[in-house]
């Protein structure tokens, strides 16, 4: 599928998650995505942004626009080289969290989006890339 | 090889200081650097001057390599500067001019000087490129580095002051939102509107979120942390202004909070004149708006 825009932020601390809000939003205006997806796709990016920063160690997410068919839409890929986790299903569920949160981002993260998956091993990292599309 | 290269633009410079100042400081004045109004012309002498000296210094001691212990006070002077002007609002490339417009009249003087080789030429025009470069770059580098520091000290002072407890009436508090509530802010929201609970002896607190981009699952954390502190103190908290596509991103979420909530900061204080017992009613004194005498009910103006 064509990548129209490529941009990169690297996650290392809190102000970082603000910054990956506001390009976050910023591709999705670009992309044409309503007021509501906006805010979806936003908050999606603000959970997995933190997450990366705060389970992951830190890393970066790569920001894209895309089309498929016509499509245009937000893809974010959040990548760390963090532990990683062992238990992919579990962290999904809603409530379980193994730090001091609520549990929801990593689900909410996947019911915001159109697209959700999540690739990670115990001590290789985690890689999660959602898309948003019109 | 460098040694000599270093010294060759080191005696440029000491031979031609008398023509190489002014001409400097011509261009930089050319460029606009006075217009901005935040420096003056003795200052921006004084600064040309004392670079050119610092430079001198640097290459006659210790060749090119502008990282060397030689460059030390030349950095020196140029972290300063560049500093400075980063808090004084100097562009980026107004603080940047102050290196590369040297290179002009280093290359003027160079082609007055007609004792030179074509070969001494080319390597010091060569060496002293490469060096104005390097320091132009570590120019901007400081540069960035201070600007960075005076967005981190505004946020600071943004965090202490950008969140004023309102009274609306008595026993009734809001607290518009603003902004982003994750990092130091919100330590500093919650205190703040507990400690004015206990002062003013609120009976509810409205949140209000008008003003909040994302409620992620961080925010809502906070604002529940708040409401439950709030209800320990003996207030009750109502949330207003969650504008409609924030609340069905919660929804998507899983967040649920749970209070009491209304669009607007104006319906959410009309619940809390109710819950503590009063009502506002319209009086017939506006002309021309007089309402019928029997629906003015209510407890009288
Ligand atoms: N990048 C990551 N690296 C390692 N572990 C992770 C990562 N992202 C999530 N996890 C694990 O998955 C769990 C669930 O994540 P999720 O975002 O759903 O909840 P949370 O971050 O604990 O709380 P919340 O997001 O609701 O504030 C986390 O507690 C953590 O153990
Ligand atoms: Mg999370």
């Amino acid at each position: 599928m064509p990548t129209t825009k490529t941009e990169r932020l690297g996650i290392k601390i809190s102000d970082d998650v603000v910054r990956v809000r506001q390009l976050t939003r910023m591709l999705s205006v670009e992309v044409g995505l309503g007021l509501v997806d906006q805010t979806k796709v936003v908050t999606a990016a603000s959970e997995l942004a933190r997450n990366t920063l705060d389970y992951g160690g830190g890393g970066e997410v790569i920001a894209e626009i895309v089309e498929q068919g016509g499509r245009r839409g937000v893809r974010l890929t959040f990548e760390d080289k963090g532990p990683g986790i062992a238990d992919i299903e579990q962290a999904l569920k809603d409530g379980f969290t193994s730090g001091r949160g609520m549990g929801l981002g990593l689900g909410g993260a996947k019911r915001l989006c159109n697209e959700f998956s999540i690739v990670s091993a115990p001590g290789t990292g985690t890689k999660v890339t959602i898309a948003r599309w019109k | 090889m460098a040694a000599q290269a270093g010294s060759d633009v080191a005696s440029l410079v000491s031979n031609n200081e008398k023509t190489i100042l002014p001409e400097w400081v011509e261009l930089q004045k050319k460029a606009g650097i006075l217009h901005t109004g935040r420096i003056s012309e003795g200052e921006l002498q004084a600064q040309s001057k004392n670079f050119l000296h610092l430079l001198h210094e640097a290459l006659t001691q210790g060749g090119t390599d502008t990282t060397g212990a030689a460059f030390e006070p030349a950095r020196g002077m140029l972290a300063d500067l560049s500093r400075s002007r980063a808090q004084q609002g100097f562009s980026p490339s107004e603080t940047a001019t102050f290196i590369f417009s040297l290179k002009r009249p280093l290359f003027n003087a160079l082609n007055r000087d007609n004792t030179l080789s074509a070969e001494q030429i080319a390597s010091t025009v060569w060496t002293s490129t490469a060096l104005l470069d390097e320091l132009g770059l570590f120019t901007l580098e400081i540069f960035q580095k201070s600007r960075e520091e005076v967005i981190v000290r505004q946020q600071r002072e943004i965090a202490e002051l950008s969140t004023p407890v309102v009274k609306l009436w008595e026993g009734i508090l809001a607290l518009p939102l603003i902004g982003t509530l994750d990092s130091q802010r919100t330590q500093v929201v919650m205190e703040n509107l507990l400690q004015t609970i206990v002062d003013s002896e609120a009976e509810i607190a409205i949140i209000d979120i008008t003003g909040v981009p994302t409620v992620d699952t961080l925010t809502a954390q906070h604002l529940l942390k708040t409401v439950a502190a709030a209800r320990l103190m003996g207030a009750d908290c109502l949330i207003s202004g969650i504008r409609p596509q924030i609340a069905q991103t919660m929804v998507h979420l899983g967040v649920e909070l749970n209070v009491i909530s209304k669009a607007s900061l104006a319906d959410a204080f009309a619940v809390a004149l109710r819950q503590t017992g009063r009502a506002v009613v319209k009086t017939k004194r506006i002309e021309g708006f007089a309402l019928p005498e029997k629906k003015s009910g209510g407890q009288g103006a």
